[in-house]
């Protein structure tokens, strides 16, 4: 009888000890997900700026003033426009 | 021993103390005692909820989880509205404690002067906004300076990449990221966020460990298509507003149509505005004058017209009407043409643009007849684009009309329309005669439209519109080389007060590859005032060079390769009014 209770008692202490690791691993995880949760935020947002970044490099109205002024780029005239038939043209 | 025994009885005996002092102390400390325990058990039981929240402040906290709004993006995907997360910084002036070197780091920070800021600090208000809406790299610099009294906060701030090319069609947010004009405003149902909350457990370092509960859900916004595009709109913006400038004209503005879907591909107005840094912009330049005004469209009204004529049968594309001597009189007034025409066909009508013709042509139809047509092509009814504000024009009951106004209206006047509806009424002429529904978001493709009139006389009406585009029509600058265009223009009076004045608004609708259409380009100039006003010369040319270049991008096969454009010699072109 005093050998279980014994017995019991240990297990009662590991089980009480596991319970707490548990639960120390559980908010250490839950601190790093949180981490990773702001990181991601902040990501999305340099997402969003980058965009915007992008877009504004490449506004149609800045491509072609690049296109017109340094790079001497020009539309053709119908004179100098082939048209080829694709497979499918009438 | 015996000494003190001594010296204790020299002592004159204790006084006796009164037999209820002791009573009376330990009764007082009871009291007290109770007291203290009654103050206890009722902070533990019935008042406790102010410990209570104090306690779980020590461990639990509401975090707050933001939440953006949704993007506007063209129907490619290219952003036309973003929001990204900048920090407003503020202070309680009356806290600030700081050196004159701090002081002058934070003004070098916020890109001022330390007497500027200085100035700010001292204005005598508990609070104040030092710099609204910074980069967060800014904040961060501020928040290392550790000022005491300088506090930051959290926003969004709206930028529009596209800037004034889109702005009407886009809008803008106000405060608190809420829409106040345009799509932003419309949508925002769709578009907004709602940031939410929950609770968590934190540690001695203030990181959450735990999660407790979710209090409010996070609802970020959505992304929103519209059926814009881009590229088509930036063409439609830097061609409308070279001829808005070219012809010294009040105002102007420009639809591209999708003939498939009534998508509108891209809407552009002059004057327009930036919406990045909208500060002291006139409410003038803000109004989307595609779909907000109206105005008297002139001979572009002609199809619809000759389109009833056929419908009933009262006429077919070869029967001869009279036009001499070029005026027409109905009771006290008289019609005119711009150049005498003698007996022209009804194709040869449209061609030319005769006012007589088209009268004539108007007062052989019962007003119901017409009406009902005009009706059909959506003109006195709102288009419905899912745009606020925008207006159904005038279609006055058939019952109403006086034998002078049917005859008008045949050629535009005496009713009135927006750009996007006289747009979208064509969809009749260059799909099979249905009328497509018109909007600006993105569709995922074809669209069912209304019939409004049988697919040969649509047929019948393209060809008569691509006659007028040809030398010996009004508007041969409307050619597109490489392609078949079909179009009409519109040359209006302007309707000031009571009457006609000398005023112009010259506009040009059409559609090519007429042999399949694909695009409808509107085009309508406010006021000309170059010294040429028809529609034939002002918006033609925009037209032709929006619709070459649009075609071209959307990788649209050509139907009439090679050098197709013949322009009439100067002394043979046509001039046109309404």
């Amino acid at each position: 009888m005093v050998r279980l209770n014994l017995m019991l008692l240990a297990l009662l202490v590991v089980c009480a000890l596991s319970l707490v690791t548990s639960r120390h691993q559980a908010r250490k995880l839950y601190v790093e997900l949180e981490r990773e949760r702001a990181k991601a935020h902040a990501y999305e947002t340099e997402f969003g700026q980058l965009q915007l970044e992008q877009s504004t490099w490449g506004m149609p109205i800045r491509v072609e003033k690049i296109a017109r002024e340094s790079l001497k780029m020009q539309l053709p005239g119908p004179g100098r426009i082939e048209i080829v038939p694709g497979k499918g043209a009438r | 021993m015996t000494g003190l025994s001594a010296a204790l009885r020299r002592h004159p005996p204790a006084p006796k103390l009164p037999r209820f002092r002791a009573p009376l102390i330990f009764g007082v400390l009871l009291m007290m005692f109770a007291t203290l325990a009654a103050r206890s058990l009722y902070l533990q039981w019935i008042d406790n909820a102010f410990l209570q929240d104090q306690g779980t402040a020590r461990y639990s906290r509401a975090i707050d989880v933001p939440a953006h709004r949704g993007r506007i993006l063209d129907r490619l995907g290219e952003p036309l509205a973003i929001s990204t997360p900048v920090k407003s910084i503020w202070s309680f002036p009356g806290q600030v404690d700081a050196t004159p070197g701090q002081l002058s780091q934070l003004a070098h920070a916020l890109e001022t002067t330390p007497q500027a800021l200085a100035k700010k600090l001292d204005d005598g208000s508990d609070f104040v906004f030092l710099a609204k809406q910074v980069p967060p790299e800014v904040a961060e610099r501020i928040a290392a300076l550790k000022i005491k009294g300088i506090h930051d906060q959290n926003e969004y701030r709206r930028f529009y990449p596209a800037g004034e090319m889109a702005s009407h069609v886009v809008g803008f947010t106000g405060d608190h990221d809420v829409g106040q004009e345009g799509m932003e405003l419309t949508q925002q149902e769709w578009l907004g966020g709602k940031p939410g909350s929950r609770r968590v457990i934190i540690n001695r370092r203030g990181e959450a460990v735990e999660h407790v509960e979710s209090i409010r859900a996070p609802q970020p916004g959505r992304d929103l298509s519209l059926s814009i595009d881009a590229r088509l709109q930036y063409l439609a913006f830097r061609e409308l507003k070279a001829a808005v400038e070219a012809n010294h004209a009040k105002a102007g503005g420009l639809v591209i149509l999708d003939v498939e879907t009534g998508e509108i591909l891209a809407l552009a107005n002059w004057p327009t505005y930036n919406p990045n840094a909208r500060n002291r912009v006139a409410r003038e330049k803000m109004r989307n004058r595609a779909l907000t005004d109206v105005f008297e469209p002139g001979s572009t009204l002609k199809p619809f017209t000759i389109a009833a004529a056929l419908e009933s049968g009262k006429v077919r594309p070869d029967t001869v009407i009279e036009t001499a001597p070029g005026s027409l009189t109905i009771g006290p007034n008289t019609i005119h043409d711009a150049h005498k025409n003698g007996a022209l066909t009804v194709e040869q009508v449209i061609q030319k643009s005769s006012n007589v013709g088209a009268a004539k042509i108007a007062l052989s139809l019962p007003p119901a007849t017409m009406w009902r047509m005009f009706s059909e092509a959506g003109f006195g009814t709102p288009p419905n684009t899912g745009f606020p504000g925008e207006v159904a024009g005038r279609l006055r009951p058939a019952k109403t009309w006086k034998p002078i106004e049917q005859a008008t209206m045949a050629y535009g006047h005496g009713i009135s329309v927006n750009l996007v509806q006289l747009a979208r009424a064509y969809t009749i002429f260059a799909g099979d005669g249905e009328l497509k529904p018109a909007t600006l978001l993105k569709g995922s493709g074809p669209t069912a439209g209304r019939p409004v009139v049988r697919p040969e006389i649509a047929l019948a009406v393209r060809r008569m519109l691509e006659l007028a585009v040809l030398p010996g029509g009004t508007a041969p600058k409307a050619q597109v080389p490489g392609y078949r265009v079909a179009g009409k223009t519109g040359t209006a009076h302007k309707l000031e007060g009571r009457g006609y004045t000398n005023k112009y608004v010259s506009s040009f609708v059409g559609f090519a590859p007429a042999s399949a259409p694909r695009l409808i380009v509107a085009v309508m100039i406010d006021e000309p005032s170059a010294g040429q006003h028809f529609g034939g010369e002002v918006a033609a040319p925009v037209f032709s060079a929006v619709m070459g270049t649009a075609l071209r991008m959307l990788a649209t096969p050509p139907d009439a390769p090679g050098d197709n454009v013949i322009l009439p010699t100067q002394d043979s072109a046509i001039g046109e009014e309404t």
